[in-house]
């Protein structure tokens, strides 16, 4: 059975439709990633994924509860952290008090403080300073360690190379290894689709909202994808 | 001699619009929320607090044991079931509710006691002095309310900075929408945050209610004291509200050593001096108003 | 394709049919009703003046003020004022004291207005009370207790106690009128359409080239000036202004706002409603003390948080009406029969 399943998933700002009955599913321990041009709906599914949005309960199913109904707190209580696109660090915390923050919902787990100063060595240096004070890099770092403080079981990752250079990229999906080989299930949002296919083991693409493409990432013809992503 | 007297008089009765002004700064630093309410809170503490003391013989000042957590409930009570309501609605809701609540408090408590004038008393404390720099005397009272003061700020400092709590309020005013992706429960939080400020607005109510006569209508000219000293000393700086305080208050010991009808009035000029001068105030330390 | 800009509605043409001979009947009262009506209908009238103008503030100008009490007090000063100690006639004391309340809207909006949102309302209110301290500590002014009308001022208007009330009368219902008209054609006009494209969003707005900040600038001191010249004729028939009274902000500005807010912001017909609801709930709770106002109270939070529009607005949601139409709408004529 898979830990996330959207039936049917649709959602709105107002009146406008973002998402049109996406249909995604993930299993236990999996990285799937989910690419599209900008404006297609990626960040909207997340956000819908993570309560942010409201949707009819059984169009998300957790670990095979409906969850659509519940508000982002509650979801996080249920094992779903989110690193949201753009960092999104808390501009009066430090970066250790950002890390504390995020384990505000005291659910067990393997991740604290400690695992993700190892993790993350350069943060531990850096742990007292206000967090706008770090680098594009080690905020993203900051933002996956703030997650992982909520031991989650799903965790949702929304353009993790945004804004950053090639050789930050890569070392922030060297850790996003790390994080996955424990077992936890990485839904990842990317611009950057070499990264995302290599990070993953089966692709969603989206396209104005609705899905165009799913697929196994190996071996898969990456021209049929641009075909997808672009909608020809 | 005469104006080290004032001065010091003034930076005391600062004391007290300071312990007023704690309310409004955490509504707004929290929940980005102005209350016009808030001075009839503080008047509403006084009237219960003159229920509590008429009902069990308690002197007002011991009172507080019963206030403080009426006051909590009630406010905890109003931002989970009202307000929390208007906070994605602009500007107009909050302002207009909150404006609605004030009336009504306002009203209730003419028809409940009347427009009379009423005062809460203390005893020996409100008149004991002491003597310092061997020819100034000090009112014991502004003494102890002063230190209040200041002992509810560095309290408040040390809830925001050092614990787990603090921690959450700060993130909530820094993003409130990441906040709650990260786990925190934004309505219960902005719930407690009224509640506690309402505890700061329970004890400066009874304070001045010691010293000062209330009524009904007494409301209005507490949120604007209050809303001065916020200005004065700048937003987002509990420290800062403290020194606005110090400075309304040393305005209004200048114009009342003038004339005492003119006490309120140099008040309003000194914050509209700093108002069209420096009008962030003059230790901001967030920008936005 | 002939196209066409409308601006009146069907809806808004019965009303005009409807209205003319209300509004007629209106003019004639002093010959065929009594001095208790003539009261009444002058307040309807000043009270919905206050509200249009409130309106006009805060639900197209974005600024909501608290504290215009500031310029009912300071018009019905001004005139005891120039009318007392400077004897001056009562019809020219009436029509200086609008502009002068605003001209004193002047320096305080470069207070004020570095304020913005919740705080630009505390500030307005600050304002308030300045004047009304002032005006209890400056002795030409009568101090705490006031001025009072002198009968020689009132038989400049009228020999005889009918003639002054139903001059007055008139004089509410005109200005009522001259401010409802105002603010209907400003709505209507070009620059009704840059109010509403402030209200909706000041930075696109001014990024389209909108001058934000003379635009509000211009609407408050018009305002104040309104604003002042119904106070002059309110306290006119009072025949006393004391500090309290005059800047009251129970008096002129918490009825007023529950007006608009429970009738419908941003709208002009939403004052005329909230007006009406007012009035009735006064009277009808009359004997119950304060209690109206509480119900008033619990009635706007209760709009507030279900129909944040008012009355009017749920009224528009509905049925998709417009009395005073203010929008332009695209007719496009019917395509033209084309010869195969």
């Amino acid at each position: 059975m898979s830990l996330l399943a959207t039936n049917n998933l649709s959602a709105f700002y107002g009146d406008f439709q973002a998402l049109f009955g996406i249909n995604v599913s993930v299993a236990q321990g999996e990285t799937v990633a989910i690419i599209g041009a900008n404006g297609a709906g990626k960040t909207t599914f997340l956000r819908a994924v993570a309560g942010a949005l409201p949707t009819k309960p059984d169009m998300v199913m957790f670990d095979g509860q409906p969850i659509g109904h519940r508000t982002p707190h509650e979801v996080v209580r249920l094992g779903i952290a989110m690193v949201p696109e753009g960092r999104r660090l808390f501009p009066s915390l430090s970066v250790e008090e950002n890390l504390l923050l995020g384990g505000h919902s005291e659910r067990k787990g393997p991740w604290n403080l400690r695992r993700v100063y190892e993790l993350f060595p350069r943060l531990r240096e850096l742990r007292h300073l206000p967090a706008p004070a770090l680098s594009g890099g080690q905020q993203q770092m900051a933002a996956m360690g703030r997650a992982l403080m909520a031991n989650p079981r799903l965790l949702l990752c929304d353009e993790l190379s945004l804004g950053l250079a090639p050789v930050v990229i890569r070392d922030i999906y060297q850790c996003l290894g790390a994080i996955t080989a424990d077992g936890t299930t990485v839904v990842l949002v990317e611009q950057d689709i070499n990264r995302a296919l290599d990070a993953s083991v089966r692709f969603y693409c989206f396209q104005e909202g609705r899905l165009a493409l799913s697929a196994p990432t190996k071996n898969f013809d990456r021209s049929a994808i641009t075909a997808a992503y672009f909608g020809l | 001699m005469e104006w080290l007297n004032i001065l010091i008089q003034g930076s005391l009765l600062g004391g007290i619009y300071a312990l007023f002004a704690i309310g409004l700064s955490m509504s707004f630093g929290i929940m980005r929320l102005v209350n016009i309410a808030h001075g009839d809170f503080i008047v509403l503490s006084a009237y219960v607090a003159l229920v509590v003391t008429q009902g069990t013989g308690l002197d007002p000042i011991s009172s507080l044991v019963i206030v403080v957590p009426v006051m909590f409930v009630v406010g905890y009570a109003i931002q989970r079931g009202l307000l929390n309501h208007t906070l994605s609605g602009g500007l107009l809701p909050p302002l207009l509710v909150t404006f609605g609540i004030s009336v009504i408090i306002q009203n209730g408590l003419l028809q409940g006691f009347g427009a009379y004038t009423q005062r809460l008393h203390e005893g020996a404390i409100e008149t004991a002095s002491v003597q310092i720099f061997g020819s100034i005397s000090i009112g014991v009272y502004p003494l102890v309310v002063f230190a209040v003061a200041v002992f509810a700020i560095a309290s408040l400092q040390l809830l925001f900075y050092r614990t787990g709590l603090g921690r959450a309020f700060r993130a909530v005013s820094d993003d409130a929408d990441t906040a709650e992706l990260m786990g925190i429960d934004n309505r219960k939080l902005y719930a407690l945050a009224l509640g506690i400020a309402m505890i700061f607005t329970a004890i400066a109510g009874v304070l001045f209610a010691i010293r000062t006569i209330f009524d009904p209508a007494t409301g209005p000219i507490r949120l604007i004291l209050a809303f001065e000293a916020v200005i004065i000393g700048g937003l987002g700086n509990m420290w800062g509200t403290l020194v606005g305080g110090v400075v309304l208050g040393v305005a209004q010991a200048v114009g009342a050593a003038l004339s005492p009808t003119w006490q309120i009035l140099a008040g309003h000029i000194a914050f509209l001096i700093i108002l069209i001068v420096r009008p962030s105030g003059l230790f901001p330390r967030t920008k936005d108003l | 394709m002939q196209e066409r800009v409308e601006r009146a509605t069907k809806a808004s043409r019965a009303f005009a049919l409807v209205a003319a001979p209300v509004l007629v009947a209106l003019v004639a009262l002093p010959w065929w009703s009594d001095a208790g009506w003539m009261r009444l209908i002058a307040e309807m009238a000043y009270y919905l003046a206050l509200a249009q103008l409130w309106n006009l503030l805060a639900g197209y100008a974005g600024l909501v003020s608290v504290g215009q009490q500031a310029y009912v007090g300071l018009g019905g000063y001004a005139l005891f004022y120039l009318t007392g100690a400077q004897n001056m006639n009562v019809y020219l004391a009436l029509a200086i004291a609008g502009p002068f309340a605003g001209l004193i809207a002047i320096p305080v909006s470069f207070a004020v207005f570095r304020l913005r949102g919740a705080y630009f309302a505390v500030g307005t209110w600050v304002m308030s009370e300045v004047f009304a301290l002032s005006a209890s500590l400056i002795a030409v002014l009568g101090a705490g207790s006031g001025l009072s009308l002198t009968p020689a001022i009132l038989r400049q208007i009228s020999p005889d106690r009918g003639g002054r009330d139903a001059i007055l009368y008139l004089m509410s219902l005109a200005i009522s009128v001259a401010v409802c008209a105002i603010v209907y054609l400003l709505l209507r006009s070009r620059h009704g359409l840059a109010l509403t494209a402030i209200r909706d969003s000041e930075p696109a707005s001014a990024s389209l080239g909108v001058n934000t900040f003379r635009t509000k600038f211009i609407i408050y001191v018009a305002t104040a000036a309104c604003t002042g010249l119904i106070g002059a004729l309110i306290f006119l028939q009072k025949l006393r202004i004391s500090p309290e009274a005059g800047f009251s902000i129970n008096d002129w500005t918490v009825v007023v706002i529950f007006m608009v807010v429970i009738g419908g912001i941003g709208t002009i017909e939403g004052p005329f409603i909230g007006m009406l609801v007012y009035i009735i709930l006064r009277e009808l709770l009359a004997d119950y003390g304060t209690y109206y106002l509480i119900l008033m109270g619990m009635i706007a939070i209760a709009v507030m948080l279900k129909a944040p529009s008012g009355i009017w607005g749920w009224v528009v949601q509905r049925y998709d009406v417009q009395l005073f139409p203010v929008g332009r709408r695209l007719v496009l004529a019917p395509p033209q029969m084309s010869e195969p």
